[in-house]
C-alpha cells in the first residue's frame, strides 16, 4: 500500500495503463503543457509525447466527438473535460452519439472511451462551474458512470474504465482531488464496476452516499453512533451505472431505514431515483419513508454563507437520519 | 442559387468505358433504389422520416469512387445512397429501412442511421453537424496507428452553420489530419434557402478561417466530383492536411416525404432537372460510344429488378424479437454481464415492462404497427 492523494491515484491509472496499451491516449484542454487544470494529468505530457498526451482547444463537444470517433477506429481515448460543468456542451456527442452509436448500428462497432471530469461546490465558483450531475448522465443508457470517493477506488475504476468496451462517464469531484488514502501497489489493482463499497458497517439504518458525500455520511454516521446511539451503515456506490443494488438492498433488509445523500439537485436525482428502486424492491422491509438529503434546488450562488447552505454537510446528513426514527 | 463554375472540356474526361459503365450503374441503383423506397413509405412500409438523394448520386458515386476501399466515410441522415455506393447489399439496406432484423442495423436505425463496418461505411447521423468530430476522430485513429487510410466527410450546407463545423475544421487543421469534408450543398438547409442560412454563400470559403483551405466541384457532374475529390483526397493522403470540397447540386425531391414544398418554386426545380445527373452522365456515355439506347434501356432493367429484389427481401425479413429490445446496448464482459446489470431494477422484466409479452399480433393496427406514422406526418404521405 502506498499513501497518495486521489489525484495522484488517477494520474498514476493514466501513466499505467498507457504503459499497458499503446492506443490508450489522452485529450483534453490545458492537461499537457499546464499539467491540467487540477494537475491530474500532471508530467504525463513529458512521460508519453505529444501524440498521446494532447493539449486540445476549447472545443468540448468536438472534442468528445473526436474521441467517439477514434474510439471506433482502434484507440482508447481518454478525454478530460475540465469540470462537468462544461459537459453540458459535449452532451450531444456523449449522449446521441458515444451512448447511442452501439445500438443504433445493430452492434457492429465499440465506443471504449473515457470521458474524464470533476464536479462539486464548495470553491465559490459560482453557478457555472460548482454543480454535480451524475443524474444527467446515470439517465442514459449505453453509458457506463463511475463515482469515485477514494484514491483506491479512483485508481481501480479508473483502470477499468480504459479496459472496459463501453464509453464511460467518470466523474471526479474537485474536493477530493487533495484527499489522501491508500492504494494498493498492484499495477493490475481494478475495482470492478457494479460493486458498491461499504464504508462502516451498521444495523440501524442505511446511509447510501454519493461521491464526497460518501464521506460526509461517514462522518455523520460517526455523530450518530457517538451522540445518539445510532449505528449507521454507510455505503459507497461508487458506480451509478451499473449499480451495485443487491448490496444496498441486502443493508436496508437488515436496517430497515434508509436515507440517500447526493451534492446534486432534488428532482430527478439520484437519491430519487433509488428511492424509487428500493421501495419497489424492499418496501416490507422499510420502517420508515426513505430520507433524501440533497443539493439546493437552485443554482450554485457565489456567497459563501449561501453556497455552504447550498450542499449537503454533516448535520443535514444526521437530522435526516433522526427523521426515520421519528415513529420511535 | 449558388454560383456554378463551369469545368473546362479537358477536365471533364470520361474514365474508361468499364469505369464509366460502373459509375453509372451505382448512380441509376441509388435513383432505382430511392424511387422504390419512396413508394414503400407511401405504402407504410417505411416508418420514420425518409429522406431521398434523388438528384446527389453524381455528388455520392463520384466521391466515392474516389476513395480506396480502406478509406473511411462518413454521412448524414441522407445515406441510402452514400451506403449502396460502398458497396452494401442493397437487399439489407431496404431491409434496414424496413425495419427488419436482416437490415444493415438490425432494424435499430433506419433510414437516417445507415452503417456498414465491412465496406467502411462509418454511419449516417440524425444530428446535424454531429459527423463532423467523428469524422476527425476517425482520421486521428488513422494518424495515430500510422495507416494509410483517409477519412471522407460529407454533410449539408445546413451543417456548415453548426458549432461543430468551426470546432473541427480548427482541431483537423491544428493537428494536420488526413480528413476530407465535402459540403453537400443542395441549396437548402431543409427549408431554409442557402442565402437564408448562411452569410457566406461561397461555402468553398467558410474553413478558410480555420486553416483549411476550399475547393468547389460540380456536384452534378460525376466526373467533376471524381477530379476534385482525388485531388483532395490526395492531399489529405500525402500532405496530411484537411481540405474542404463544396460538391453544388440540388435535391430533386423534398428534404424528407414530409415537405410540401413551399420554400420553392417548380420552376427552379424543373431548371435543375433539366441537369438530372443520371440522364446528362448517361447521355454522355452514349455520346462518347461506349453505351447503346438498348444497353441503356437494359440496365436499368436490370436495376429495376434488383431493387425490386431488395423489396421483396425487405418483405420477407422478419421484425426484430422483442427478445432483442435489450441486445447491443453495452458490450458484455465481466463487468457488464446483461442489460439488467446495469438497468438495475431486477434480473427479470417487471410489471409492465416485459416486451416478450406483448404479441404484436394482439396489438390494435397491428399490421400499420411496421411503419409507424410519426406524428404530423401522416398529411404528407401521399405526397409524390
Amino acid at each position: 500500500m502506498a499513501v497518495m492523494r486521489y489525484r495522484e491515484a488517477l494520474n498514476s491509472a493514466l501513466r499505467e495503463e498507457m504503459e499497458r496499451d499503446p492506443n490508450v491516449m489522452l485529450m483534453g484542454e490545458d492537461i499537457g503543457v499546464f499539467n491540467g487544470a487540477f494537475k491530474v494529468t500532471a508530467g504525463l505530457l513529458d512521460e508519453f509525447g505529444e501524440k498521446r498526451v494532447r493539449d486540445t482547444p476549447i472545443s468540448e463537444n468536438t472534442i468528445v466527438g473526436m474521441g467517439v470517433g477514434a474510439a471506433m477506429t482502434g484507440l482508447r481515448p481518454v478525454v478530460e473535460l475540465m469540470t462537468i460543468n462544461f459537459s453540458l456542451l459535449a452532451m450531444d456527442q456523449i449522449v446521441n452519439h458515444a451512448a447511442s452509436i452501439r445500438y443504433m448500428f445493430g452492434g457492429q462497432v465499440r465506443v471504449p472511451l473515457v470521458v474524464r471530469m470533476p464536479q462539486g461546490a464548495g470553491h465559490q465558483l459560482g453557478p457555472t462551474h460548482s454543480h454535480s450531475w451524475e443524474a444527467l448522465y446515470l439517465h442514459v443508457p449505453g453509458l457506463l458512470v463511475a463515482v469515485p470517493t477514494t484514491a483506491a477506488d479512483a485508481k481501480g475504476l479508473l483502470k477499468s474504465a480504459i479496459r472496459d468496451d463501453n464509453p464511460v462517464v467518470f466523474i471526479e469531484h474537485e474536493y477530493l482531488y487533495g484527499q489522501r488514502g491508500e492504494v494498493p501497489d498492484d499495477e493490475d489493482h481494478t475495482v470492478r464496476f457494479g460493486e458498491a463499497a461499504i464504508r462502516r458497517e451498521g444495523s440501524d439504518v442505511t446511509i447510501v452516499g454519493i461521491s464526497r458525500m460518501a464521506l460526509t455520511s461517514a462522518r455523520a454516521a460517526k455523530t450518530l453512533s457517538e451522540e445518539h446511539d445510532v449505528e449507521a451503515e454507510v455505503i459507497d456506490p461508487r458506480t451509478l451505472r451499473p449499480l451495485d443494488l443487491d448490496t444496498i438492498l441486502a443493508s436496508v433488509r437488515k436496517t430497515n431505514r434508509c436515507v440517500i445523500v447526493e451534492e446534486g439537485w432534488p428532482h430527478g436525482g439520484v437519491g430519487a431515483n433509488l428511492a424509487a428502486l428500493i421501495q419497489e424492491q424492499a418496501f416490507d422491509d422499510l420502517d420508515a419513508p426513505i430520507q433524501r438529503v440533497t443539493g439546493a434546488d437552485v443554482p450554485m450562488p457565489y456567497s459563501k454563507p449561501l453556497e455552504q447552505i447550498a450542499f449537503p454537510h454533516e448535520p443535514q446528513v444526521v437530522d435526516a437520519v433522526l427523521a426515520t426514527f421519528r415513529d420511535r | 442559387m449558388a454560383e456554378r463554375v463551369a469545368q473546362p472540356a479537358e477536365q471533364a474526361g470520361l474514365p474508361e468505358p468499364a469505369v464509366a459503365l460502373e459509375w453509372l450503374g451505382s448512380m441509376m441503383l441509388i435513383r432505382r433504389f430511392e424511387e422504390r423506397a419512396g413508394e414503400m413509405y407511401a405504402k407504410a412500409k417505411v416508418g420514420g422520416f425518409l429522406h431521398l438523394a434523388i438528384g446527389e448520386e453524381a455528388t455520392i458515386v463520384g466521391s466515392t469512387r474516389a476513395l480506396r476501399d480502406q478509406d473511411y466515410l462518413i454521412s448524414t441522415y441522407r445515406s441510402h445512397g452514400h451506403t449502396l455506393a460502398r458497396g452494401s447489399d442493397p437487399d439489407r439496406v431496404m431491409a434496414e429501412l424496413f425495419g427488419r432484423v436482416d437490415g444493415l442495423c438490425r432494424g435499430r436505425g433506419g433510414s437516417m442511421h445507415m452503417f456498414d463496418r465491412e465496406n467502411r461505411f462509418m454511419g449516417g447521423y440524425g444530428i446535424v453537424g454531429g459527423n463532423l468530430p467523428l469524422a476527425a476522430g476517425f482520421a486521428l485513429a488513422s494518424d495515430y496507428l500510422e495507416r494509410d487510410e483517409v477519412t471522407l466527410c460529407q454533410f449539408g450546407d445546413g451543417a456548415s452553420n453548426q458549432g461543430t463545423f468551426g470546432e473541427t475544421m480548427n482541431l483537423a487543421a491544428l493537428w494536420k489530419l488526413p480528413v476530407v469534408f465535402m459540403i453537400t450543398n443542395n441549396q437548402f438547409g431543409m427549408g431554409t434557402a442557402l442565402e437564408r442560412h448562411s452569410a457566406i454563400t461561397d461555402l468553398l470559403r467558410k474553413g478558410e478561417g480555420f486553416g483549411v483551405p476550399g475547393m468547389r466541384c460540380d456536384g452534378m457532374d460525376a466526373v467533376d466530383t471524381y477530379n476534385v475529390t482525388s485531388e483532395a483526397l490526395r492531399i489529405a493522403r500525402e500532405e496530411r492536411r484537411p481540405t474542404l470540397v463544396e460538391a453544388v447540386t440540388y435535391r430533386f425531391r423534398g428534404h424528407s416525404m414530409a415537405d410540401p414544398e413551399e420554400y420553392r418554386t417548380k420552376e427552379q426545380v424543373d431548371e435543375w432537372r433539366k441537369r438530372d445527373p443520371l440522364t446528362v452522365f448517361g447521355d454522355q456515355l452514349m455520346e462518347a460510344g461506349i453505351l447503346s439506347e438498348d444497353e441503356r434501356e437494359a440496365m436499368d432493367r436490370d436495376t429495376i429488378e434488383r431493387v425490386d429484389r431488395a423489396v421483396a427481401f425487405a418483405d420477407a425479413s422478419p421484425h426484430p424479437s422483442p427478445n432483442d429490445l435489450y441486445d447491443d446496448i453495452y458490450v458484455l464482459g465481466d463487468q457488464v454481464r446483461g442489460w439488467y446489470s446495469v438497468d438495475e431494477r431486477t434480473p427479470t422484466p417487471h410489471r409492465g415492462e416485459d416486451e416478450t409479452a406483448m404479441d404484436r399480433a394482439d396489438l390494435p393496427h397491428a399490421a400499420e404497427h411496421a411503419a409507424t406514422t410519426p406524428p404530423g406526418d401522416a398529411s404528407q404521405r401521399e405526397e409524390d
